[in-house]
């Protein structure tokens, strides 16, 4: 899609120090990492951690207190709305129109990412299809079981071809079953060459990530593939990993 | 929603055009009669004569009037004293009382006229059929001078010619300022506009496509509210037709404006809702619908200068019943467009895609 300055270690997202501030308080300190293209990064951590501020501020929505960034090879600070054309992004509230139905959700936002007409009427087709949605595409979006909604949310997150999206606890309150399928779909979306960037709070789902980070009071404590991870702390899973490190930050609050 | 949207503002317009009426008749009147004369008699055949009057009660004792008025079951007294006839026959001149519940200013204000116009009468009656030359003090002295009123523009003083042009206005208001406001106040509380902004929309896009059904609407229910007017009320429509409906548009982005303001300074419907109420009901008491601007102390004719509904009422009134043309409300578009300037500059200065 962009062809600007390929790199041959082009990152699809790059992070230095970025740091967010709100007044005193310091949500983000500094985090550094950054993802491959198609790679399935997972961003852990307990609640009030600093997730979805970071993130918030790689999909331009928040500016940085400090540091630096670059999604898409584009700079979050000076560029953000350029990062905004090459990024989806589905959050933990479910985020698309509930009084719309699902072909006019596709629509709308189809339009807005500038995909020409006849583009979205023959894409929703294959898409209602391959959700098994075809007899509800005229149906409100409201009235779906939830995980549809979010197998559908994560359809159109992606519509525009992005290179990098970012799913904000993507699974949240969705029965194992639809979990599973929803997955699937990330996979094909990965192999595809999109950059995933996932946050949950279900540890068995950040298995299947290729990397994870764990974010604690700001900064990101642990950085790896969940088997290096695992070997580092000596830990048998993730979740035990997890508890390993959020624990002080739990333990504060109570 | 949309049959709402379009159904609950014509039943306003029905309901409150009927409804409003300045004009004060039925006054209830206790009549104290402790002359029991001819001349009492007469006066009291006068007053029931009068549209204006109803008598509900009499009786000799005031006392008994007192409670009454206290009851609440009249609005006036008027009380003939004893040794009203003589004293007309012996001094031509004697006093009579009439006692008012003042707690709404202008009803009493307005019944005491009506009732010194019927003394009036009856004063001249006396002159008339029994050459007298008398002067009950409760009225001004007999003038000679006659008025004759003509009233322009309207000619039957029809209140609702006055009423609902203005109610109009306060529709169209409600429609822009209210569900525009609401509407990104919404978004924001459904999560939905976090999803936009992180589109790479253009502000001005969103914007737009966020106030045109807004617009759209306004000017549909403002073209419906002008057909009631005309079908129900049989409002005079002496202008031109067009010069209103350009003058509706460029109002309602006014109100747009605000209401988009609004919606970047509050984060809930219920904030959205409070300031919106906040602003419309003093658009509306000071629009000059109710009180006429004129009639305001100065100070709040001031602030009436600020008031975009003051304009739109006055614009309506003007084209509908004064047959104003472009020209004669170029000024009302002027300030409709530094409204517009204003307001909309500072809401797209605050609406920030993110935050």
């Amino acid at each position: 899609m962009q062809t600007r300055q390929p790199m041959p270690n082009e990152y699809s997202i790059d992070v230095q120090n970025l740091t967010k501030k709100f007044g005193a308080f310091t949500a983000v300190n500094e985090i550094s990492f950054n993802t491959k293209k198609g790679e399935i990064f997972g961003f852990l951590g307990a609640n009030g951690a600093g997730k979805s501020t970071a993130m918030k501020m790689l999909c331009g929505l928040l500016v940085p207190s400090s540091g630096q960034a670059t999604v898409a090879s584009f700079d979050i600070n000076k560029e953000s709305e350029k990062v905004k054309k090459r990024i989806g992004y589905m959050s933990q509230k479910f985020s698309l129109y509930q009084d719309l139905t699902a072909r006019e959700n596709i629509r709308f936002f189809g339009g807005i990412y500038g995909l020409s007409n006849k583009q979205i009427k023959e894409k929703t087709d294959e898409l209602m299809e391959r959700l098994h949605l075809t007899d509800f595409a005229n149906t409100q979006v409201g009235d779906l079981p939830l995980g549809w909604k979010q197998k559908l949310a994560f359809s159109v997150a992606v519509f525009h071809g992005p290179e990098i999206v970012f799913l904000d606890e993507p699974t949240g309150g969705v029965d194992p079953v639809t979990r599973r399928e929803f997955w699937e779909m990330i996979y094909a979306t990965a192999k595809l060459g999109t950059t995933i960037f996932v946050t949950t709070h279900y540890m068995d789902e950040s298995e299947y990530c290729d990397r994870v980070s764990i974010m604690v009071d700001g900064r990101i404590e642990a950085l790896g593939s969940p088997k290096e991870l695992k070997a580092k702390y000596h830990v048998k899973s993730m979740d035990e990993l997890f508890l390993q490190l959020a624990r002080p930050e739990t333990v504060k609050i109570f | 929603m949309l049959p709402i949207i379009f159904v609950l503002p014509m039943i306003q317009l029905l309901v409150l055009s009927f409804a409003v009426d300045y004009e004060i008749k039925h006054i209830k009147l206790f009549f104290v009669d402790q002359d029991k004369s001819q001349f009492s008699g007469l006066l009291y055949n006068q007053f029931e004569a009068s549209q204006y009057f109803i008598i509900n009660d009499f009786s000799n004792s005031l006392a008994e009037a007192k409670e009454s008025m206290q009851r609440g079951d009249c609005d006036q007294i008027l009380v003939i004293p004893h040794g009203f006839e003589q004293d007309l026959y012996r001094d031509g001149t004697t006093d009579i009382q009439v006692i008012m519940n003042a707690i709404d200013g202008t009803k009493a204000g307005l019944s005491s006229s009506y009732a010194t116009n019927i003394i009036m009468d009856f004063n001249r009656s006396l002159i008339v059929d029994f050459g007298m030359q008398s002067s009950l003090t409760a009225t001004p002295e007999y003038q000679q001078i006659e008025m004759d009123y003509s009233y322009w523009y309207n000619p039957e003083l029809n209140y609702q010619a006055y009423m609902v042009p203005g109610i109009l206005v306060l529709l169209v208001t409600m429609i822009g300022g209210f569900l525009s406001s609401m509407n990104i106040v919404r978004e924001k509380e459904l999560g939905t506009i976090d999803q936009i902004h992180v589109t790479p929309i253009k502000k001005h896009y969103f914007i737009f496509g966020k106030t045109l059904p807004f617009w759209m609407v306004g000017m549909v229910e403002f073209g419906l509210g002008l057909l009631l007017a005309k079908l129900v009320f049989d409002i005079p429509m002496v202008g031109s037709i067009f010069t209103l409906f350009a003058f509706a548009g460029t109002y309602l982005l006014v109100v747009l404006g605000l209401g988009l303001l609004i919606s970047t300074i509050t984060e809930t419907q219920q904030q959205a809702m409070f300031i919106s109420w906040f602003f419309l009901v003093i658009f509306i008491l000071l629009g000059g619908l109710f009180t006429a601007v004129e009639n305001m102390p100065e100070w709040a004719q001031q602030i009436t200068r600020l008031n975009p509904v003051r304009y739109f009422i006055e614009v309506n009134r003007m084209v509908l019943l004064k047959g104003a043309g472009f020209k004669d409300v170029a000024s009302h578009f002027i300030v409709m467009s530094i409204f517009i300037l204003l307001i909309n500059s500072l809401a797209i200065f605050r609406y920030k895609k993110g935050s």
